[in-house]
């Protein structure tokens, strides 16, 4: 693809005689392009300006890892495996057990996922097989439009809408009903686990809905037309003929979801309480990693403190780097080499 | 099958009666696919009916020209967190759209092998790191060298998070310039740079800036980054080395603080947010349409 092999292409026409204006009009229209040796130097200048952006995004993962290793030592030497399954929190006498966060990462996250993975591929199935085409525009805009909207702003309305909601009307009817599981016992508050669930739910489903739909899309339409001609209902189809046929890209739709869920802070620090506890009930209060990251590291006085932050940190990012890569390998494996498209 | 008999005629084939049982789960599969698309509605509705309806309410002249005053004391503003939040996304886009044009720059005019792989594999990876986590590593880039709070430290944490979609948008849109029109270039000689810039890139300009105003959109409202590096501040500050505030981080601290007052401010900031942002991105939208970079 380099011109640099090819040989300057010549002119044969007769050229005019040196001087007269017909020469000087052809040389200055020539002159930048043909006339001399054009320097390679700008050009592999410029190849190794753009490899050194390339390698740039490398480095940028590197330098995120290796601040976060460096950054936990301390803290890893103090504690090692065992900071990952101690539930004491105690900074005020150096005690660090991550367990309560990741008890509510991951609760909180399979919370969000209970409620959206069904929400979301409704909405992509309405949106590919059963909606008008005018109204699909419309439909994907709108939830595309959730995906816009800032984390800090989700959690201003949970706090100021949701909130309240569950505590008045939600959680007194999940009490009554299914208070015998042990899930849905305790005061409502209406701030805690269930409260971060229900907003992070919110926040996932537009992920979650357009990568399904960009994976229904790509199942060929004979698929449906096949299973149509086969005497089948419409549900049937969409279910023998599309959902099945689309399993691994929903699957990694779903885990992309998991991974947004799992790293997100601000909404679910405004609304899970933030109490350092492991408790059956959803209605009671806990704490994830992140929302202990944004509201502890600022104030994290003794080096041990801040040293255990960090190594929240880096166990968040890497969860959350193999969740991501999983989902990647999954969609990539239905779409076909076509990158998923990152949701803003 | 109406068809008209030309050839041999079609055999009738009657399917057997679709039972009852199958037409009932057929509609209440597609009333449940409905009422689905209605309960994701309903929250949206809810948030954009709630942020117009409380926002524009507490939104006034002194909302947008004033610092936040005191507890207690009615009044103030967030003209300070506003124009820290700009400051600190200027800073964010003159680190991130470079870096992250250049990178998109190699991955589709240099990256066509094994290096390139592993690029676009990065990128995405980078792609889904928690927005907190990129916080720390701010923090401990610029924050602990500097030993003090910084809007450059919010600018480096932000940029981190934009390179990644910059990069791999401006490498998809690099891709759809056609072949010929590179080979044209370099049929008149024209050098290799040269047309990577001039041709390429210019083609490609408008998809190009959509991908920046998308990195630029989603990290417009952030606030977990901003927590322990921007740190956000009550007054004026126009130097890149100090505290400054952000509107994202001034909702937040009002939010959850327990004041009618602030909850008040805290809305009228979400609103004010969201429209700059959209309003940022209509404007680049329109300037690429009909601007100085029409036809680019």
């Amino acid at each position: 693809m380099s011109n640099q092999a090819l040989p300057r292409p010549r002119f044969n026409a007769p050229e005019p005689e040196r001087g007269t204006k017909a020469a000087l009009k052809i040389e200055t229209r020539t002159a930048p392009l043909l006339q001399g040796k054009v320097s390679e130097i700008p050009d592999s200048l410029f190849g190794w300006a753009m490899r050194v952006c390339g390698v740039a995004v490398v480095a940028l993962l590197g330098l995120i890892v290796y601040q976060l290793v460096v950054g936990s030592q301390l803290s890893w030497h103090a504690f090692g495996w065992k900071f990952f399954w101690q539930s004491d929190w105690n900074p005020v006498e150096d005690q660090y057990g991550a367990l309560p966060f990741i008890y509510g990462t991951i609760v909180s996250s399979l919370l969000s996922l209970v409620i959206a993975v069904p929400l979301s591929i409704g909405v992509a199935v309405f949106i590919t097989e059963m909606c008008p085409i005018k109204l699909r525009g419309i439909l994907s805009f709108t939830t595309e439009l959730l995906a816009a909207i800032p984390s800090v702003v989700y959690g201003l309305w949970a706090i100021f809408v949701l909130v309240p909601i569950l505590r008045e009307y939600v959680q007194p009817v999940l009490a009554k009903t299914l208070g015998w599981t042990g899930l849905f016992s305790g005061p409502p508050y209406g701030i805690g686990m269930l409260a971060a669930g229900v907003i992070l739910a919110i926040m996932i489903i537009p992920i979650i809905s357009s990568i399904t739909r960009e994976v229904l899309t790509v199942v060929p339409q004979h698929q449906r037309e096949a299973v149509l001609a086969l005497g089948a209902t419409r549900w049937e189809m969409i279910r023998t003929g599309v959902l099945r046929n689309a399993r691994a890209g929903i699957v990694g739709a779903i885990i992309l979801g998991l991974g947004r869920a799992l790293g997100e802070t601000m909404a679910v620090t405004m609304v899970i309480g933030n109490r350092p506890e492991i408790a059956k009930s959803l209605f009671a209060p806990g704490y994830t990693m992140a929302s202990v990251l944004a509201n502890e590291f600022t104030e994290a006085s003794g080096d041990l403190y801040l040293s255990a932050l960090i190594e929240i940190g880096l166990a968040l990012f890497f969860v959350t780097i193999v969740v991501n890569a999983l989902a990647r390998i999954m969609v990539w494996s239905v779409t076909r080499g076509q990158p998923a498209r990152s949701v803003a | 099958m109406n068809s008209t008999s030309t050839a041999a005629p079609i055999p009738q084939i009657t399917m057997p009666p679709v039972s009852w049982r199958r037409r009932v789960t057929d509609h209440v599969m597609t009333g449940v696919s409905v009422l689905t698309v209605l309960l994701v509605l309903l929250p949206l509705i809810a948030i954009f009916g709630y942020l117009v309806f409380k926002g524009i309410g507490s939104i006034n002249i002194a909302f947008l020209t004033q610092t936040p005053k005191p507890v207690g004391e009615p009044g103030g503003g967030m003209a300070n967190a506003i124009a820290g939040s700009m400051v600190i996304l200027g800073i964010a886009s003159l680190l991130g759209v470079p870096l992250g044009i250049g990178a998109g720059i190699f991955l589709s005019e240099y990256g066509r092998n094994r290096y390139g792989d592993v690029v676009r594999f990065v990128s995405d990876v980078l792609n889904g790191v928690p927005s907190i986590v990129i916080g720390i590593v701010a923090y401990g880039l610029v924050v602990m060298r500097q030993k003090h709070f910084s809007a450059l430290a919010g600018g480096v944490a932000l940029a981190i998070m934009m390179i990644p979609t910059i990069a791999r948008t401006t490498e998809q849109m690099l891709l759809l310039v056609p072949q010929a029109i590179r080979e044209a270039a370099y049929g008149l000689g024209v050098s290799r740079w040269r047309t990577t810039l001039s041709i390429t890139l210019r083609t490609a300009t408008s998809g190009v800036i959509t991908g920046v105003m998308l990195a630029f959109a989603r990290v417009a409202g952030e606030t977990a980054p901003l927590l322990f590096t921007a740190f956000g501040n009550q007054f004026w500050n126009w130097k890149a080395d100090q505290p400054t505030a952000a509107l994202s981080l001034q909702i937040f601290t009002y939010a959850i603080s327990p004041f009618d007052e602030w909850h008040r401010q805290a809305w009228a900031g979400a609103l004010v947010l969201i429209v700059l942002i959209v309003g940022a991105v209509a404007a680049v939208r329109i300037a690429v349409r009909h601007g100085t970079l029409a036809g680019a």
